[in-house]
């Protein structure tokens, strides 16, 4: 399933924006806009979502290109890590006080 | 998206705060050549003002907004380093100054008419700025060279944006096309004044840009741009100029009076 | 979207349980949730109207750029202008998640189907009406806004996130103007003086009419979309500019507000509902004015916003062909 609200036929199509905040950093969603192709949506949120200095790289994407996971089948996916703590260091508890470990 | 995801920061730049504070007080020839400039980047964000909330899309109404708000950063900037030389503060030179004594091109103080008018004085207006501020940041006079190094970032996204536009509207629909030829129509008349020298900017060598050495760069990039558009570069009147001088066409008068009206009714007042 | 209820129209029970439980654990509902009609179309008048109050209010301040005073103070009312363009667009697109385009947004408002706040049906003849705004109306408006930065559907609490963030200029600068306008000409102290009396009560009407003629408050709170009720939000906002007003050397217009020792509240006079009503109902000073003008932008537009999509489908017609 697409990104919610991009599905919808318009005039100018939905577009979602990420932002880079400063090197170093990932890109973050930043919210959406409307453009009638990615050179405007580039450069609408440019002027929409970086007037203050927001950012230092922007990526944007139709909104209805994005595949998002079925919330339906929101167990089915999410279930699986639940419960596997071996996974996290913390489980390792046998190791504790030992230097550089 | 939490709170932390956006960060918000002023940035450093060269403001119109920092030159009424820190430029030596320019001499006379100077600051009528940093007025002529505050004048052209002034009277183009007055219009550009005009915009707001009436923009084909949302969108589009903060795009013109930035960009009036660049052009403005520029005309007080200019002002501000003019004004030193006369103790004169911008606000001072924006509101008390008569019509005669604005010396903007004739170019800026064109009306907006539709879209495709304001885009076309915006075509012509920020490549004439960036050919200009290109060849000014090397000026010999160092507030104006950074006052120009600050702008031509700018001025460079201006002339992006007037590109992507001259674009979709030529080659967009009939109506679009139809109305982007009439915009030029309108507009090109005033090309030719910009880049005409003169007694000021022969004096200024070295210190000014000399509006005859921008045209070979403006030509070359507005060529470009006709030709992606499957546009002929226009040809046809050529208005007789003289803004420089104080010489205006008619829509001057009007766009001084609503821009001024309210700080001539309370002189010496402070805002 | 998985905004369906189950095939045979029957609330699917497990569902509305969990919708129940995300939202008793403060927690957030996002877009592609399960939520009941009701809160969805709750959200989609709310946060759309909130959209159309950003866009219509550019109107009454965008009035005065052209003839800002000053040009320090041109340039601040621009951003500031720009910004409520902004955050229009922050908000239609958080409604936008629910499943309402922008051109429908767009056509409810200009045909007069939608609602946005009455406040923007004001004239503004003073530029002493750019302090009101900024420091009664914002005022107003961040003491609304700042806890819907809580509110439990997620794009909506973010876009109110961003624009708080960003507001936080608009009351000053307000503030600022009137602080001007106070100290300097006699002129100029009436000036504020006039423009603070006319805007005083319309803005105390932001927060809506009182919880006993409020229907709809129960619900939203219930769903955590509102935090608090209007009168309470209107008695903080009353707390907090009674003692800014005395800083600005400027009266407030009712000679009913006084220090409350014993609820620690300021007490204020009745205010004239029939008049909020009034405005609401379209009989506003300006409700014609503001509609007209944002049809006109529309309709103005409308041959840009095609022949950019016109050049867009061409531009990838031909990238598909080479």
């Amino acid at each position: 399933m697409s990104s919610p609200g991009g599905g919808e036929h318009e005039t100018w199509p939905l577009w979602e924006v990420f932002v880079r905040a400063s090197r170093g950093l990932s890109h973050l969603h930043a919210g959406s806009l409307h453009a009638p192709d990615a050179e405007m949506a580039l450069r609408n949120a440019r002027d929409l979502y970086t007037r203050r200095n927001e950012g230092v790289s922007i990526w944007v994407v139709p909104s209805s290109e994005i595949t998002t996971s079925d919330p339906d089948e929101k167990d089915a996916f999410f279930e699986s890590p639940k419960g596997k703590r071996y996974r996290h260091a913390g489980y390792y508890t046998e190791a504790e006080g030992v230097k550089h470990l | 998206m939490s709170e932390t995801s956006f960060q918000v920061s002023v940035g450093e730049a060269f403001t119109a705060e920092d030159v009424a504070e820190a430029a030596e007080k320019p001499t006379e020839q100077v600051a009528r050549y940093a007025l002529r400039l505050g004048d052209d980047a002034l009277i183009l964000a007055q219009q550009l003002g005009w915009w707001v909330a009436r923009a084909p899309e949302l969108e589009e109404d903060v795009a013109l907004t930035n960009i009036a708000l660049d052009q403005l950063g520029h005309a007080r900037a200019f002002l501000s380093y003019a004004g030193l030389a006369w103790g004169k503060t911008e606000d001072d030179l924006a509101y008390f100054r008569g019509e005669s004594e604005f010396v903007n091109a004739q170019l800026f103080e064109q009306p907006n008419g539709d879209f495709a008018q304001t885009i076309a004085r915006q075509f012509v207006a920020s490549h004439f700025q960036f050919e200009l501020y290109r060849q000014l940041q090397g000026s010999a006079n160092a507030t104006l060279a950074a006052i120009a190094a600050k702008a031509l970032k700018e001025v460079d996204y201006h002339r992006d944006h007037a590109d992507q536009w001259m674009l979709r509207l030529s080659l967009g629909t009939d109506e679009s096309r139809r109305r982007m030829l009439r915009g030029l129509e309108v507009i090109w008349p005033f090309v030719e004044e910009l880049f005409r020298d003169d007694e000021l900017t022969d004096s200024l060598k070295g210190v000014a840009a000399a509006p005859s050495s921008l045209l070979e760069g403006f030509e070359k990039s507005t060529a470009a741009v006709f030709a992606r558009c499957e546009i002929e570069i226009p040809a046809g009147f050529v208005a007789r100029g003289g803004g420089r001088l104080g010489q205006h066409t008619e829509f001057l008068g009007h766009l001084l009076a609503e821009m001024q009206v309210l700080a001539r009714e309370h002189p010496g007042a402070t805002w | 979207m998985a905004r369906e209820e189950t095939e045979s129209g029957a609330i699917d029970q497990d569902a509305l349980a969990r919708f129940d439980e995300i939202i008793a654990a403060d927690e957030r509902i996002e877009p592609t949730d399960w939520m009941p009609e009701a809160y969805r179309k709750t959200l989609i008048r709310q946060i759309s109207q909130h959209g159309h109050s950003e866009i219509i209010g550019m109107q009454p301040e965008g009035n005065w750029i052209t003839r800002a005073p000053s040009l320090k103070r041109k340039a601040i009312l621009m951003a500031k202008v720009q910004d409520e363009a902004g955050h229009g667009l922050y908000l239609y697109s958080a409604a936008q998640t629910l499943g309402i385009t922008r051109d429908k947004m767009t056509e409810d408002l200009i045909t007069g189907k939608a609602k946005y706040s009455s406040i923007f049906n004001y004239h503004t003849p003073s530029w002493a009406d750019m302090g009101s705004i900024g420091w009664l109306v914002d005022g107003a408006a961040i003491c609304n806004q700042v806890p819907l930065c809580r509110a439990s559907y997620g794009p909506y609490g973010r876009a109110m996130v961003r624009i708080c963030k960003e507001e936080s200029f608009h009351q000053r600068q307000g503030f600022e103007i009137l602080l001007h306008l106070s100290r300097g000409t006699k002129e100029q102290h009436e000036m504020a003086q006039e423009s603070v009396n006319r805007w005083y009560a319309p803005a105390l009407m932001m927060f809506g009419p009182p919880d006993a003629d409020s229907p709809n408050s129960a619900q939203s709170m219930a769903w955590k979309i509102k935090r608090f009720s209007n009168d309470d939000l209107r008695q903080r906002f009353v707390d907090m500019i009674v003692p800014q007003s005395e800083v600005l050397g400027l009266t407030l217009p009712d000679p009913a507000i006084k220090w409350n020792e014993k609820r620690g509240h300021y007490d204020f006079g009745e205010l004239d509902w029939d008049e909020f009503y009034e405005v609401l109902k379209g009989r506003g000073p300006a409700n014609s004015i503001r509609l007209e003008r944002r049809r006109k932008a529309h309709e103005d537009g409308a041959w840009v916003r095609e022949a950019a999509a016109a050049y867009a489908a061409r531009e990838s017609e031909q990238a598909m062909a080479s």
